[in-house]
């Protein structure tokens, strides 16, 4: 008797919910939203949030070895930025109804996924160049589209990450501006750093939309508002005279501009690299997560601490648990 | 004590970007209590030195309004359309209205 009057209010929130996208309208935290839109942005944001805490890992591998105090001050600066940036993520995703020690605790049982790039080594300094220039290059393509997505929380927390992005990938840029009008061996540093991030930052995009199972759906609900072989191309488009400009080649023979699509043409991903690296096999998979679970262990002592300290100062209007 | 792992408070982040300017929301963090709150919203929401004043509240004292009803709630002030001065018709080339 209860099952029809309830289907039908489902279906009409639904088709409400519907049309609200299709009117481009901003979907906030208390709005009524289907259950598969809810757990596909956890799932999207969360995975954000956790590529940003990790993203800390490859490049504080370098930051007591920055060549000059100068650009250990920025390099911590960066790294501090992605904290900042997986916080603003992870405070968007908990509007959701999920909780904070829920997610961390997903990430660090190793149920959760985080951007492939992230488990590749920084094996010198110039990595600090690429990765800027590279990976925070590829992803300001990719929030500047996530900034106009559907969810208001995960929207607002791209425009805010967005603007700091820019800092990351000129810095990044500098250093390898500098380093390729530096000496021989540091131009040949920066070409082989240039070598082994370029194809890794291509499949940090996603994979291809052919193979891309949550794509159409994200498209649809206007999460995503680019397939990820579009943004892709962006990338592409936009680091190929970036690359000129500073005397490096991107390592792909096939790599040229098309008159005809306006575009550059490029060869073949190894996606077997990729979905390797996603299943859990790249070359620092374990090192990363190993890095986590030490940092969240011996960070107990602490939240232990403040949370005594809480205790013994708590005032009623104050209370902390 | 080991209750480490429970959950602490979620608070929400109001920032003024400059003098004069209001206090809007920024995000929200999770602390202990209020004196780690303000410093972790520091930490996150004012790196770049463009915030000249902050509040923290905790999240579970925020009262809002119905988002399902948003309709009914607000329509009192939508309704009276003779609030706004586009309504009143005043003689044609007259300046300084």
């Amino acid at each position: 008797m209860d099952q029809q009057p309830q289907n039908t209010t489902e279906e009409a929130l639904n088709a409400k919910f519907e049309a609200r996208i299709a009117a481009g309208e901003t979907i906030e935290p208390k709005d009524w939203m289907p259950e598969r839109y809810r757990t596909q942005l956890i799932r999207m944001m969360s995975q954000h949030a956790h590529s940003e805490v990790v993203g800390m890992l490859p490049e504080g591998n370098w930051i007591t070895r920055a060549p000059s105090l100068k650009r250990e001050m920025v390099l911590i600066s960066k790294v501090q930025d992605e904290a900042g940036h997986g916080l603003y993520i992870y405070c968007g995703t908990e509007t959701l109804g999920v909780d904070r020690a829920e997610l961390v605790d997903q990430l660090l049982s190793g149920r959760a996924k985080y951007s492939s790039i992230f488990n590749y080594p920084t094996l010198t300094w110039a990595d600090m160049g690429v990765i800027g220039w590279f990976v925070d290059g590829a992803a300001i393509v990719n929030q500047t589209v996530l900034a106009k997505a559907s969810y208001g929380p995960y929207a607002r927390a791209m425009i805010r990450i967005c603007k700091e992005e820019n800092f990351h990938k000129k810095q990044g840029y500098e250093i390898i501006a500098t380093l390729a009008k530096g000496t021989p061996e540091q131009k040949a540093m920066a070409q082989g750093a240039v070598n082994r991030w370029w194809w890794p930052s291509l499949m940090m995009l996603g994979p291809s939309d052919t193979n891309s199972p949550n794509t159409a759906e994200l498209m649809r609900w206007r999460v995503k508002r680019k397939t990820n072989d579009e943004l892709r191309q962006r990338f592409i488009d936009l680091t190929v005279p970036q690359a000129d400009a500073v005397g490096l080649t991107l390592p792909d023979p096939d790599l040229k501009f098309n008159p005809e699509t306006q575009h550059y043409d490029f060869g073949a991903i190894n996606w077997d690299e990729f979905w390797q690296v996603v299943k859990g096999n790249g070359p620092c998979n374990r090192e990363r997560l190993q890095a986590r679970r030490d940092a969240h262990e011996n960070g107990r002592w602490v939240r232990e601490a403040a949370e005594a300290y809480a205790a013994k100062h708590s005032s009623p209007a104050q209370s902390a648990a | 004590m080991t209750s480490n792992e429970t959950q602490w408070p979620l608070w929400e982040v109001f920032t003024q970007k400059d003098d004069g300017s209001p206090h809007e929301h920024a995000g929200s963090v999770h602390a202990a209590d209020a004196e780690m709150a303000l410093q972790n919203a520091r930490d996150v929401y004012g790196r770049r030195g463009n915030v000249v004043s902050m509040w923290v509240v905790p999240s579970a004292m925020i009262t809002a309004s119905p988002s399902d009803q948003a309709g009914p709630f607000f329509e009192p002030g939508a309704e009276k359309i003779y609030r706004h001065p586009q309504f009143y018709k005043i003689p044609r080339g007259l300046k300084g209205f």
